[in-house]
């Protein structure tokens, strides 16, 4: 149902990723990656490398900044720190993806909700162990300091023009997809968020799923 | 020397006592150490300045200035009093106590070498000496190299001073004119922090010319932080990073110092 357009002789790779589970892979240049919202409203908290040399990585500011707009769709040019196209999203039926809200951590769950609540799951715990199992991190290891801001596919965070910022509850559904077409060999990381505190994901974690195909 | 002494001692007369003043040239970098129980203002000279920002803890370097935690934990898309900048830690690395200016840019990142180039040409050091042209990216990189931090510390940063309004279909505006002469931030550590700085435009400014602004760096000693600290009590979450923070130095949260 979900890769009904996706010729299966095409797919390298395909996986579903359950609820609040890390996931790293790569994607190379040319091929496609697509994220699909199983169960609807579900935040998949990403962040790309350059599969060659991790210190070039996706950057938050310089991509909303330089296509104008703070929401990714079809169209977003996900740009590196050194200026330089990662991936475009070429299909997109949610409409609206988040760049400026970062990852949920054990620590910013102390500050937004209760001291007590650090011990929940959490993205950022969720990125960290993925670096810290993934046999693509041996050679160069990242680190804590590689995290940067990440994109949160599926989320929805809407600011007013006065500067006003919320968490919305998300305007996915059982089955959306965002696809993009790497301009890089990338190496991707995901959190599939955890979070049970507010409504990025409707309270309800639910598993996606990973297709890669040439 | 004398004469910048001498011009700012009544502009930037507050409580608590006086520690350093320093001026920054329009184009330049700078990073250094602000201790926590210090105040440092930035003062926007002649106006429409902009400062990129970015900050990390001393001790543990990279614990360091949180964009998302700080919006999110605020819902805030801008920064002014009383707001306060998060780390990625969950703890505080300074507090927004007083802002004549309104809002401060914290998504418009920094601009870039290609950037740079594109909008107002070629000025090499060969060319023009020091009055060549400088972009945000470097400058930072530049001073974050000599605290032992790299390219991994160039983090979504604060641009003091300038304004990008977004509206509801999400395009992003430059708001020009957003600082005049005089205005100022005054930012109370509350964290041993490196700070760096770039005073080169904001990579969204559309004027044509390359013609970054001075600002000026005072640092005060911080008043006592009291319970009904505004910033403290802004919101919950302030309260809870800002405890987190007076652990993390092993000191008692209730205790007024
Ligand atoms: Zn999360």
């Amino acid at each position: 149902m979900t890769n009904a357009n996706i010729d299966a002789n095409r797919i390298v790779y395909r996986e579903v990723v359950e609820a609040g589970d890390p996931w790293m892979h790569e994607v190379k240049a040319g091929q496609r990656f697509r994220i699909v919202d199983l169960e609807g409203n579900q935040a998949v908290d990403t962040l790309f490398y350059n599969a060659h040399d991790h210190s070039e990585r996706y950057s938050a500011t310089d991509t909303i900044r330089e296509q104008g707009n703070i929401y990714l769709t079809k169209g977003s040019v996900l740009q590196s720190n050194l200026l330089n196209p990662m991936l475009t999203i070429v299909d997109d039926t949610c409409g609206r993806h988040d760049t400026i809200g970062g990852a949920c951590s054990a620590e910013s769950n102390t500050v937004r909700y209760a001291i007590e609540k650090r011990h929940m799951h959490s993205c950022r715990d969720s990125f960290l162990t993925a670096l810290g199992q993934c046999e693509c991190n041996a050679d160069k290891p990242m680190t804590k300091g590689d995290l940067s801001s990440n994109i949160n596919f599926f989320m929805n965070v809407p600011v007013s023009p006065d500067g006003h910022l919320d968490f919305d509850d998300g305007i996915s559904a059982p089955g959306r997809y965002v696809e993009m077409e790497a301009h890089m060999d990338t190496l991707i990381l995901v959190s599939n968020c955890p979070q049970l505190n507010n409504p990025c994901n409707g309270y309800n974690p639910t598993p996606v799923e990973m297709i890669i195909w040439k | 020397m004398t004469e910048n002494t001498a011009n700012l001692s009544q502009k930037t007369t507050r409580p608590g006592g006086f520690i350093w003043q320093e001026h920054l040239p329009g184009g330049a970098h700078w990073s250094g150490i602000i201790r926590r129980g210090t105040v440092l203002r930035l003062t926007d000279i002649e106006g429409n300045a902009n400062v990129s920002m970015l900050m990390n803890n001393i001790e543990v370097k990279n614990e360091r200035y949180n964009m998302p935690d700080t919006l999110k934990a605020q819902k805030t898309a801008f920064l002014t009093k009383p707001n306060m900048c998060f780390t990625d830690m969950g703890r505080v690395i300074c507090s927004i106590i007083e802002d004549t200016c309104g809002w401060h840019d914290t998504i418009g990142g920094l601009s870039h070498a290609k950037s740079v180039q594109q909008k107002y040409g070629d000025k090499s050091y060969q060319t023009a000496h020091n009055d060549y042209f400088k972009n945000g990216y470097d400058s930072l990189l530049n001073e974050l190299e000599k605290w032992g931090l790299n390219a991994s510390d160039i983090m979504p940063n604060i641009n003091w001073f300038s304004k990008v309004r977004v509206e509801d279909d999400g395009s992003m505006t430059y708001v020009p004119n957003n600082s005049s002469a005089g205005n100022y931030v005054d930012l109370r550590f509350e964290m041993d922090a490196i700070v760096c700085l770039s005073t080169v435009q904001h990579p969204l400014d559309p004027a044509p010319e390359y013609n970054p602004k001075p600002i000026e760096l005072t640092v005060f000693k911080a008043d006592v932080i009291k319970k009904d600290d505004a910033c403290r009590l802004h919101r919950a979450e302030n309260e809870r990073a800002y405890y987190n923070t007076k652990i993390y130095y092993g000191e008692n949260p209730n205790d007024e110092c």
